[in-house]
């Protein structure tokens, strides 16, 4: 299968918007042409044939694993605070947030 | 020509758990910023969300009180986009499969109009679903602060269908929505804690039109009235647009409440497309006959059907019974004292009037009434019995708030009993006839009203301790006789 035919087209430029990350035009090339590739070596799972196997949203046939609702001691939150590039008042300090 | 408004509500509500959704964290309000945090809801690499059973719990114990479709096989999803205060850069969120499906949710409108109360409408629901709240943002001059206590509580995302056609529809839709989540202690719905938060979408059409008109969704609003004066707003707005032959575009627009008036936010271009998929670290949920079972036990008589079962067996007004049954506790103090009294409509009566007045005034709790259901139900008894009048029960009433005592205690220690021994009553009686010569000259000539005077001069003269009805008797039989 030629992967530039059967597999969908990956708009880059906007997926590199949508995750924020910047490319220059070479960048949106090479990119693009390696997930091409990884997205048409996904597309083989359409040759599969799936006749009458119940869809499922994981692929661990267990359900239900719950925690009870209990409160454990916070931990100390100055390690937490301190792995953020800047902190003040307890705050994780952040470029000003418009809407 | 003449429009019609469409509003469907997304309300975000705050489940009641002792722990975040996906971790042990403390849920409480008020802690220090950043203090209720873990690897967890700091959204740090390789940490592992598990799922708090209380959150799925309550979240179809709420689908059953609205008579929804609970989901047998439910799953999460990732909705990914980026925010500071979202510090995975995606939040666990239901897609596709949902916990609850459908249900409906009656509203009155005497919560708008006290005329209008027992005209009741309904408004269906689309779907429930569970998900995480963001963390809280701080805004300073030139920088954001956030703390993520929040980030991780549950919150449960109510949609409702397009059904509603006012502000006041909407009002009251969110009053009954309000309640029954209270009364199934699924959240406490503490609007100053921010634990009620809406999303309205509204759009007007021609009236008669099938189709609905362009939506426009207003963002956020934490409060019933603000929700209330948005839609008022906004559907003028729109529909003014449309009159004026202007069109409608599909945004995203944000109440303020100062000005009074609805305004766009500039969203940038594809912010809506969140990417949705299953969340891999999260295993789905298939729930059991038998654990479906053991929440529905958890299902309270919601206050609607308390309303009316509390009118047909107690034979209150539908008024009292709606202020006693907007509290799940007062509605069981209330029947307390009602099943120990031969006349429910008259304890219907003190606990509407007296004690949630005091109780008020001193800020209790009904729990912390220091007058408790079998007093009030004695203190009925007292003045149906004769032996104290209803103008002295006020004053017992207030001794027994002050105090606590029984009601007998407070009018044996007061010597509050009513006199209704003949003997002292005509003492009384020959006392202000004498001293009152014109008013009985008036009665003699026929003036009915003069009786009410004298009679009033023998209650004042026994300290109110008369039962005016033998009073009046035994004048009428002196002037007469
Ligand atoms: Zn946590």
């Amino acid at each position: 299968m030629s992967p530039d035919q059967q597999a969908p087209k990956i708009d880059v430029p906007y997926l590199a918007q949508l995750a924020r990350i910047s490319l220059n035009a070479e960048q949106v090339k090479t990119f693009g042409a390696q997930l091409q590739q990884i997205v048409s070596y996904v597309e083989k799972l359409k040759e599969v044939n799936v006749e009458g196997i119940e869809p499922t949203a994981h692929a661990t046939p267990i359900t239900n694993v719950f925690r009870p609702d209990e409160p454990r001691t916070p931990d100390d939150p100055a390690p937490f605070l301190k792995n953020a590039p800047q902190q003040a008042n307890y705050l994780f300090v952040v470029p000003k947030i418009v809407e | 020509m003449d429009y019609e408004i469409c509003i469907g509500l997304e309300t975000h509500v705050q489940v009641k758990t002792r722990t975040k959704v996906f971790c042990a964290c403390p849920t409480e309000f008020g802690a220090e910023p950043n203090s209720n945090v873990c690897p967890v809801c700091l959204g740090y690499p390789g940490s592992l969300p598990v799922i708090n059973e209380e959150a799925i719990r309550k979240t179809v114990l709420a689908g059953m009180l609205v008579g929804a479709k609970i989901a047998r096989y439910s799953k999460f999803d990732r909705k990914n986009y980026f925010y500071p205060d979202m510090p995975k850069n995606y939040q666990i969120s239901q897609y596709d499969l949902p916990l609850v499906i459908g249900g409906t949710v009656e509203y009155d409108f005497g919560v708008v109009d006290k005329k209008r109360l027992g005209e009741t409408k309904v408004c269906h629901l689309t779907r429930i679903h569970l998900e995480e709240d963001v963390g809280k943002n701080f805004h300073f001059e030139r920088t954001s602060g956030v703390d993520f206590n929040r980030a991780g509580t549950p919150l449960m995302e109510i949609v409702s269908e397009p059904d509603l056609s006012s502000s006041d529809e909407a009002f009251a839709y969110l009053t009954a929505l309000k309640e029954i989540l209270i009364y199934g202690g699924i959240s406490d719905c503490d609007m100053e804690k921010g634990q009620v938060r809406c999303d309205v979408n509204i759009s007007v059409r021609p009236k008669g039109q099938k189709e609905l008109g362009q939506k426009v969704e207003i963002k956020n609003m934490n409060t019933f009235s603000g929700v209330r004066h948005a839609i008022d707003y906004e559907s003028q707005r729109q529909i003014e647009t449309l009159r004026r032959g202007g069109k409608l575009v599909q945004e995203t627009r944000r109440w303020d409440d100062v000005a009074g008036v609805t305004e766009s936010m500039r969203t940038k271009e594809h912010a809506h497309d969140y990417r949705y998929f299953p969340e891999p670290d999260l295993l789905p949920m298939s729930l059991s006959d038998e654990w479906l079972a053991e929440v529905r036990k958890l299902v309270p008589e919601l206050p609607s059907a308390k309303r009316k079962r509390m009118v047909e067996r107690y034979g209150i007004p539908l008024y009292d019974a709606g202020v006693l049954s907007a509290d799940a506790a007062l509605a069981d103090y209330f029947e307390a004292a009602a099943q120990a009294s031969k006349n429910a409509k008259s304890v219907a009566n003190w606990v509407c009037n007296d004690l949630l007045r005091d109780l008020a005034e001193a800020k209790l709790a009904i729990g912390e009434s220091p007058v408790k259901p079998p007093h009030i139900a004695e203190l009925v008894e007292l003045v149906d019995s004769g032996k104290i009048s209803s103008k002295i029960a006020k004053d017992v009433f207030v001794e027994m708030f002050k105090t606590g005592k029984e009601p007998a205690a407070i009018v044996a220690e007061k010597g509050w009993v009513q006199v209704s021994d003949t003997g002292a009553i005509v003492k009384f009686c020959d006392e202000v006839i004498t001293a009152n010569p014109k008013i009985v000259a008036d009665f003699k000539a026929g003036k009915e009203v003069a009786l009410n005077a004298l009679t009033g001069q023998v209650m004042k003269l026994s300290k109110g301790k008369a039962n005016p009805q033998a009073v009046r008797d035994a004048l009428r039989g002196k002037l007469t006789g």
